[in-house]
């Protein structure tokens, strides 16, 4: 019964995500997401109380879902210039198939502050996604394949550089496909990231 | 009730433990149950000179200092001297962290140079057949508390459960952590301490190893009133294989993640723990504790 709940709330974060990406998130209602999966209003709150809670835990949902993913690179024997190479592809391939994900993360997120303040302060809602970043530059210094320097210079070269480039490519200015970008752009961030 | 016989022998030492077994606050109790047939520093009834010449009855022997073959008391090496007193005596007990581990002595220009059983934590082949025997109290210097209750269980034949280094659990199963009154600040991630201050965790910054250090130290306190932590000044780790450590000040980290986490905690659990802590700011904990 509770898995059943879980899947019909994937299912409605996964419509609602849609429609934001499309609509505009201070467009999109709760009625229209209602109307989008066939559910009632009322039926629709028995699974999200109000769209701000709708939104948080969608950013938690694809914090778990890049979560996972990088932690299936970082459990990988390879070393870290084929970790960064692995990340830069799940991240390019993401945007590409799941294009309102990276979409939600980089136009709602990151531009709607004011939907987040209680209860995702601070990095808590993309907390499963950042712990493996962190994960995966903390065993790339401990084993001396990277330089260690602050996490926020790091970070932000990384995850600036791949959500420009997503970003980029939302604004159809990208000559080319994502992932024709793949090995140039793993290059130069393990180049600017690597202790040598 | 009869005395218990007590061999204190120094080995490669700076006779710490020595200083910090005075600082016992009970010694008169202490020496009505206990007698030391010789103690470097303590009046005793033999001389350094009878103990290795002659075979003195004896229950308990102590070694303080870390051993070496080539390391003489009275022309005798101490491992002969350890070799001819293990056999008699019902317990052995190293004190300290160089009896144990090698610990700082360990460096001294002897030739394999360790603790009894420890290289630090490195079990020797030497002397296993004294495993059975031996209690280990580590620490630079030992507590003198832990040291004499450790001899009153010997003496009333209490059985003490020991870890891997034989080490009392009674006393060892902790952290330094355990009782510190930074806490506090350890939970919300709070470093911003400067030393000998009361505010602050000094895990953060400050290299303290208390979490990942066994000890009382916080629980059974130091002249009964205080300890390092609480006193501002970070857990050096000194009743572990790995003492002593360099740059004992600063938490060595990699990429913002301390090298050495809290004993038993997994790196995503202390990651996901810290980001959701560091999202917030506890005003009360910025602030000094007293400021009048």
């Amino acid at each position: 019964m509770l898995k059943k709940k879980e899947n019909k709330k994937e299912l409605i974060m996964q419509a609602a995500l849609e429609l934001f990406a499309s609509k505009g998130f201070y467009t999109t209602t709760i009625p229209d997401i209602a109307a989008s999966l066939k559910m009632s209003v009322g039926n629709m709150y028995n699974y999200f109380k109000s769209k701000d809670i709708l939104a948080k835990e969608i950013i938690k949902y694809i914090s778990s879902y890049l979560g996972n993913k990088l932690r299936e690179i970082n459990e990988q024997e390879i070393s870290t210039k084929e970790k960064t190479r692995k990340i830069v592809e799940i991240y390019f391939k993401t945007a590409s198939l799941k294009p309102e994900m990276i979409d939600y993360f980089l136009r709602i997120y990151l531009s709607n502050r004011e939907v987040f303040k209680d209860s995702c302060e601070g990095m808590i809602c993309v907390n499963e996604f950042v712990t493996e970043i962190m994960i995966y530059f903390e065993e790339g210094v401990k084993c001396g394949d990277l330089r260690e320097q602050d996490f926020f210079s790091a970070f932000g070269l990384f995850m600036g550089y791949l959500g420009g480039m997503v970003f980029l490519k939302g604004e159809n200015i990208l000559p080319k496909d994502l992932n024709d970008y793949i090995d140039d752009i793993a290059f130069n961030i393990y180049k600017a990231l690597s202790a040598e | 009730m009869k005395k218990t016989k007590v061999l204190w022998l120094s080995a490669i030492a700076c006779n710490g433990n020595t200083h910090s077994f005075l600082n016992y606050p009970f010694m008169e109790q202490f020496l009505e149950d206990f007698e030391f047939i010789y103690h470097p520093v303590i009046d005793s009834k033999y001389s350094l000179e009878d103990i290795v010449s002659k075979e003195i009855t004896c229950d308990i022997l102590l070694i303080e200092g870390a051993i070496s073959k080539e390391f003489k008391r009275a022309d005798v090496s101490v491992v002969k001297i350890i070799e001819k007193y293990s056999k008699i005596v019902q317990k052995i007990v190293t004190v300290g962290t160089c009896a144990t581990f090698g610990g700082i002595f360990r460096e001294s220009g002897y030739e394999n140079t360790s603790g009894l059983h420890f290289d630090q934590d490195k079990q020797l082949k030497e002397f296993q057949y004294l495993r059975d025997k031996t209690i280990s109290v580590s620490g630079c210097p030992v507590h003198p508390e832990v040291l004499v209750n450790t001899l009153y269980a010997i003496k009333k034949s209490i059985t003490l459960k020991l870890d891997n280094f034989l080490r009392p659990k009674e006393f060892y199963a902790y952290t330094v952590h355990n009782g510190c009154t930074r806490n506090e600040y350890f939970e919300y991630k709070v470093d911003n301490h400067r030393f000998g201050e009361l505010e602050g965790c000094m895990f953060y910054d400050h290299g303290c190893q208390a979490p990942f250090t066994h000890g009382s130290c916080n629980k059974i306190l130091w002249n009964e009133v205080n300890s390092k932590t609480r006193a501002g000044l970070s857990c050096m780790g000194c009743t572990e294989p790995t003492f002593p450590k360099r740059n004992l000040f600063s938490t060595k980290k990699n990429m913002a993640i301390p090298e050495n986490l809290p004993v038993g905690v997994g790196k995503r659990v202390y990651l996901t723990l810290a980001g959701i802590t560091k999202a917030f700011k506890i005003d009360r904990l910025e602030k000094k504790l007293i400021d009048d």
